[in-house]
């Protein structure tokens, strides 16, 4: 009943074509973004440094996987080497050029790790499937030898890891030691949100459909005029953006600082899982999906202990540990028989029965 | 006008025991979609039942309902029953109706391109447990109707025309030895002279192998040539049924199906057609 399409009047083709064309939906998406600036100022501090801030950050990198896998439909695991690409960047543009602001860096180091992986998406054209993802695993390794073995990139560093120098945005430090889980979870937000709605506009207008065409039936896109090897090496730029600015925010507003096996290959299967099961070519499916993965784990470890207590269960840390890998795995998969097209899939079936509710078609 | 036609003959085919009888089905895909709004018919055993209709007006859902293929798309049968020689096969697998004796020729083919056809065919015999000796008898009997396979039976299945793609499929369903083929869109894509040539080998089929065949058919033309009796579907409603012999006589069916009318040519303008076309919706 609070859900209807009924009375919504579109007199134009703009309305229709709307990414939120019901109004319960703009409600929606307004409380959901009011609740998350409202918790920098209502949540403690573990829950913006500890969950919500790597929340965001993987959303972001599983949104750019997002557009490269769902959208384009070219597998890629070089992810975690894209990020890498982008937290590397940020660090030599704020130390070569201090004086500027770090958020500019932020979206700046985004452009080398979409050059970076334009250049590695140049096989895509030829090689499809499985060998696309071997071939980008070519980035993944190749990238990270860099990281190791080209001093340059951490500025001749004796430890050779990425340090956050402190930064401050309208006299609040933002970037360092100093800055708080609130400062930094807000700027966070704002960057995810900003860019979550560039991605919304992206893939619903005309590079979205040529995307989304190559994705299809790659024979028939090329017939209608789309240009292959241009779309999805813009799907490469693009998606590699996305992963450069959540490795700079990965290293630069949650880590504080890192070392090169933080963006090994792990971190790329680990994105390509959230976008899996989030749901393949979904925005909202990101978030999903991160949720699913990395915070599921989280609430397990902190409800586990508490609900073992009562029965006068004293449970080791280890089992606890053990327990929460046990479970996760077995939720992972409870989660891909029940809706194998992913969680958002999940979301959109329930929107169409909340639409015709309270029938059943 | 529907219930006109019904109540001249009798509802259900006249000959012989019924082999596969569908009642009153309805399909619902993805949780919310109603596709199908309570459809029923029946195949006599040893019949040919043409499944007519527009694109979308759920004749491969039906066919699909009956081989429970469905829920591989995410489609549900919620209401009515389907019984198969006698029994309740709703619940079945896909493998286990093929196993009893009812299999389904999918639309658009799907030979699988990198066997040949040979091996195409003697895929179909998977489920049978009578020996290599029956199967090799069987496989000489398929190329006596499709001639053309035999030629063709060393080259890979990808690699044959459209037509010999069709008779493949049919031919492999037939290996498994079913009483029942469902036989979705055989016409598909192929010329004019093809498909006649499939339609004779199905109706040969059909007469000696005594197989029951149920064939959804844009073509209604040709299939009204071939069947005994026809059912006609429109947005998931049976709308008329009868034998093939009076549907090709009627008017209705002339005029929306067939592309034939008395005299004149009919357009929207048309106040009696479009009255006739919401009358055959209704």
């Amino acid at each position: 009943m609070l859900y209807r399409e009924a009375g919504q009047y579109k007199t134009n083709y703009a309305a229709d074509m709307a990414i939120f064309p019901l109004r319960e939906d703009r409600v929606g998406i307004a409380i959901i973004i009011l609740a998350a600036y409202s918790l920098a100022f209502l949540g403690n501090s573990f829950l913006l440094q500890a969950v919500m801030i790597p929340f965001l950050v993987f959303s972001l990198a599983a949104i750019g996987l997002n557009i490269l896998t769902g959208y384009t439909g070219l597998l890629s695991l070089g992810t975690g080497a894209f990020m890498g690409v982008g937290a590397y960047a940020c660090y030599k543009l704020m130390t070569a050029f201090p004086g500027v602001n770090v958020i500019v860096w932020i979206f700046a180091s985004g452009f080398f790790s979409a050059a970076v992986g334009a250049l590695f998406g140049l096989p895509s054209l030829r090689i499809k499937g499985f060998y696309l993802a071997v071939a980008t695993l070519a980035a993944q390794f190749f990238l990270q030898w860099c990281f190791i073995r080209i001093p340059w990139l951490v500025n001749y560093n004796v430890s050779g890891a990425l340090d956050a120098p402190l930064r401050t945005l309208f006299g609040v430090p933002v970037v360092g030691a100093t800055a708080t889980p609130q400062t930094r979870y807000l700027v966070v937000l704002t960057i995810v949100i900003l860019l979550t709605w560039i991605a919304s506009n992206l893939v619903h207008g005309r590079i979205g459909r040529a995307w989304i065409a190559i994705r299809d039936m790659d024979l028939a896109a090329e017939l209608m005029g789309i240009r292959p090897l241009q779309t999805k090496l813009l799907a490469f730029a693009v998606s590699s953006y996305y992963c450069g600015v959540a490795g700079a925010l990965l290293v630069f507003l949650w880590y504080g600082g890192a070392e090169y096996d933080v963006f090994n290959i792990n971190q790329s299967f680990f994105i390509l899982f959230m976008v899996i099961i989030g749901g393949l070519g979904s925005l909202i499916g990101s978030f999903f999906g991160a949720a699913l993965i990395f915070i599921m784990p989280i609430v397990l470890g902190i409800v586990l202990p508490a609900m073992l207590s009562p029965f006068g269960l004293s449970v080791g840390a280890d089992v606890i540990e053990h327990l929460r890998f046990m479970i996760v795995g077995a939720l992972i998969i409870f989660f891909l028989i029940v809706e194998p097209h992913g969680l958002a899939r999940l979301w959109q079936i329930g929107k169409q029965k909340l639409l015709v509710w309270p029938f059943p078609y | 006008m529907s219930t006109a036609v019904r109540t001249q003959t009798p509802s259900e085919p006249a000959t012989g025991e019924i082999v596969l009888a569908v009642n009153n089905i309805e399909v619902i895909y993805d949780h919310v979609i109603l596709v199908l709004k309570g459809v029923s018919l029946n195949v006599p055993r040893g019949g040919i039942v043409a499944l007519l209709g527009a694109n979308g007006a759920g004749k491969t859902t039906t066919l699909k309902a009956i081989s429970n293929l469905l829920r591989a798309e995410r489609g549900e049968v919620t209401k009515g029953s389907i019984e198969f020689a006698g029994e309740r096969v709703d619940r079945l697998s896909p493998n286990e109706l093929v196993r009893r004796g009812c299999i389904q020729v999918l639309e658009g083919r799907h030979c699988f391109g990198h066997l040949t056809i040979e091996e195409n065919l003697l895929t179909g015999a998977f489920t049978r447990r009578d020996g290599n000796a029956a199967i090799k008898r069987d496989l000489e009997a398929i190329y006596e109707y499709f001639p053309r396979l035999k030629q063709r039976r060393g080259s890979m299945a990808g690699y044959t025309s459209g037509g010999e793609q069709q008779m493949c499929a049919i031919g492999r369903a037939m290996m498994s030895r079913p009483t029942m083929i469902l036989l979705d869109e055989p016409s598909m894509g192929l010329a004019p002279q093809i498909v006649e040539e499939i339609f004779e080998i199905v109706r040969k089929l059909n007469s000696t192998e005594g197989v029951s065949l149920l064939l959804a058919e844009q073509n209604t033309n040709m299939a009204l040539k071939y069947a005994t009796y026809g059912y006609i579907l429109e947005t998931g409603r049976v709308v008329m049924d009868g034998p093939a012999q009076m549907l090709r006589k009627n008017e209705d069916v002339k005029e929306f199906y067939l592309g034939v009318s008395e005299g004149d040519r009919k357009s929207f303008r048309n106040v009696k057609s479009y009255k006739r076309r919401k009358r055959w919706l209704a």
